[in-house]
């Protein structure tokens, strides 16, 4: 039993040097003024009207990303989940090999692909069709997030998928339940732990993004990621980008907990 | 007799080319108890799957009630089935795993109420409407299982291997369980088994499959007292089977001694098997023996001994309430009418012709 305990000690020393001493610092600076004096006004500085459009915008962007994910995912996942007898764990790897590469790469390509002289304008005017103005708009960064974070959604509901017994699925047949409502009534109640991770999954990384919008928004449109980001790397403000950071940290939070309360098998694999 | 309930003509079934089943031809009658005996692997399953739905035969048609269901899909038959591992819903509690068929099909309120009230006491499981499958024992979901699929009063009720997950004591008393329902309820039991005694304790009827081929129909009496081949002698409890000679009409040489039996026209000299079982061996002194032999084994079995006597270079197995210890000499005799003699199958097609007949 002491071994055992004597075997974690590098990952607690490891979280705690990379985690639980980081989080202290953000919350040391979230309280303090540049003065070192104990202060809310990092926190209350949300209510700047520019800093809650940018919290109002990530959420909005956030939720119809997550909702888009959702929609493709699900019947996605219902047909990896179908495949499963062989050849199964080749076809889910299809799916996850984009996340093998750079995330920056990921979101670079879409960047190029849309430009006013991207590659699909270029197909488009080859073709005499208009051209797609959708680069710099909140679209293209509903675009970034989708494609980015669709497999944390696929997986989770496609674990939950495959966890539903089939005699469950023949037995709601059995008794006279027609293949709709099976699927009302049995797969779906059952996947709900793993939509709910899903869209955790989705949801969070999506809040907190910057990279996406920085490179697909251009410099028009700020997300509270880059607001926080703003206020580290360009004015150098810690203690306000600290504090914003805290007020975005309640937002997971409350997410986390309700991952939590519907998510009792685990599916989730990150949280 | 009442009348066929459920034809199944000329069934083949196949998967990746292994032939499942091959051309089977089965009739069960209304308020019969059918069992599909037979080992893993025979086709039991995949024969209570194609009549419950979920697999369409390669050939062949399936008749209910005088209507072709092959096509049908399994919600839109009137049957019913109770999975092996029993799969209630677990996100349902127990009244709405009950009235889950009735509720699909509308049922008022009250009706549903009554239904499950009704279920439950027949399965002696009241009070447990709000409980959660997963908080229930083995025995218990099984019984709410069969409660889920009799409230929809089916016609036919199917069973795979219903009472495999649960023990000794709770088999034999959930086997009285299900032959009472059977009466009280008057619905046809197709059940599907690997346990011959299961088998016999509960069935009108049993069939016997092997590879894909039914081997033998009949009563479980049938089954047990005049075994058609020696798969079925030897699946269908303990038995000594003996290549033999059948001499002339009721005369068969058995390890080269003969003895009189009640079997005729297997013609003259021709190989056969047979089948004694091991309580009709009888062992007495040995000048009174039509063979001697010697007992190599001796086991105390509770209802019987169980003795193993080496005679004539084949070790017969005896049940007895007589003992005879290790070493004894002893004689065997065979009373004529305990003698089972079978054809000797040529071949597995052969083995399955014979079944049609």
């Amino acid at each position: 039993m002491k071994n055992k305990k004597t075997l974690a000690t590098p990952y607690l020393i490891w979280s705690a040097a990379f985690i639980l001493i980081p989080l202290c610092m953000v919350f040391y600076y979230g309280f303090t003024d540049r003065d070192g004096n104990f202060t809310f006004q990092n926190i209350f500085a949300i209510q700047n009207p520019e800093h809650l459009k940018a919290l109002w915008l990530s959420l909005l962007l956030s939720f119809i990303s997550t909702l888009f994910c959702l929609l493709l995912a699900y019947p996605l996942a219902m047909i990896l989940a179908s495949f499963r007898v062989k050849n199964n764990s080749f076809i889910v790897m299809i799916f996850i090999l984009p996340m093998w590469m750079n995330f920056l790469l990921r979101t670079l390509a879409w960047q190029s692909l849309l430009e006013k002289t991207g590659v699909i304008n270029n197909l488009l005017t080859f073709f005499h069709l208009p051209n797609l103005a959708i680069i710099n708009t909140p679209y293209a960064i509903i675009l970034g997030m989708v494609y980015n974070f669709l497999p944390f959604m696929v997986l989770p509901i496609y674990n939950s998928l495959t966890k539903i017994d089939q005699n469950i699925i023949h037995a709601a047949r059995d008794l006279g339940a027609n293949g709709f409502r099976t699927f009302q009534k049995i797969t779906l109640p059952l996947s709900i732990p793993g939509i709910i991770s899903g869209i955790t999954m989705v949801f969070v990384p999506a809040l907190t993004t910057f990279v996406i919008s920085n490179l697909l928004g251009g410099s028009k449109i700020l997300l509270i990621g880059n607001v926080i980001e703003q206020e580290f790397t360009q004015t150098s403000n810690w203690h306000l980008g600290s504090g914003l950071s805290i007020v975005l940290m309640i937002f997971i939070i409350i997410s986390m907990v309700f991952t939590a309360i519907f998510d009792k098998d685990g599916e989730g694999t990150v949280l | 007799m009442s009348h066929k309930l459920i034809d199944l003509v000329g069934i083949t079934k196949s998967y990746n080319n292994n032939i499942i089943l091959d051309d089977m031809n089965l009739y069960i009658r209304e308020n019969e108890f059918l069992t599909l005996l037979g080992p893993s692997g025979c086709g039991k399953t995949t024969t209570l799957r194609l009549i419950g739905g979920f697999e369409t035969p390669d050939k062949g048609t399936i008749i209910f009630d005088g209507s072709d269901i092959t096509a049908l899909p399994p919600n839109k038959r009137q049957l019913n089935t109770v999975f092996q591992k029993y799969a209630l819903f677990p996100h349902m509690d127990i009244s709405d795993n009950i009235a889950f068929g009735l509720k699909i099909k509308n049922k008022s309120q009250a009706y549903i109420q009554d239904k499950i009230k009704y279920a439950l006491k027949l399965v002696n499981l009241d009070g447990y409407e709000r409980r959660m499958p997963d908080s229930l024992s083995g025995g218990q979901q099984q019984r709410i299982a069969i409660a889920r699929a009799i409230v929809n009063e089916p016609k036919v009720l199917l069973l795979d291997e219903p009472l495999g997950a649960l023990d000794l004591k709770l088999r034999q008393d959930m086997q009285y369980e299900l032959i009472r329902l059977k009466n009280e309820l008057g619905i046809t039991f197709i059940y599907v088994t690997h346990d011959q005694e299961e088998a016999l304790t509960m069935s009108d009827t049993i069939v016997v499959m092997n590879q894909g081929y039914i081997q033998q129909i009949g009563s479980p009496e049938d089954i047990y007292n005049e075994p058609e081949n020696a798969f079925v002698a030897d699946f269908i409890g303990d038995s000594n089977i003996i290549d033999s000679i059948m001499v002339q009409d009721e005369l068969v040489q058995i390890l080269g001694a003969k003895f009189a039996c009640v079997d005729k026209g297997f013609g003259t000299n021709k190989p056969v098997d047979v089948v004694i079982r091991p309580e009709d061996v009888k062992l007495v002194k040995p000048e009174f023996g039509t063979i001697e032999g010697e007992v190599r084994h001796l086991i105390f079995k509770g209802v019987h001994y169980e003795m193993e006597v080496h005679a004539n270079g084949f070790d017969w197995l005896v049940h007895s309430t007589k003992m005879f210890p290790v070493g004894e000499k002893v004689g065997i005799t065979i009373s004529p009418s305990n003698i089972q003699i079978m054809h000797k199958p040529a071949s597995q097609d052969e083995e399955a012709a014979s079944i049609e007949e």
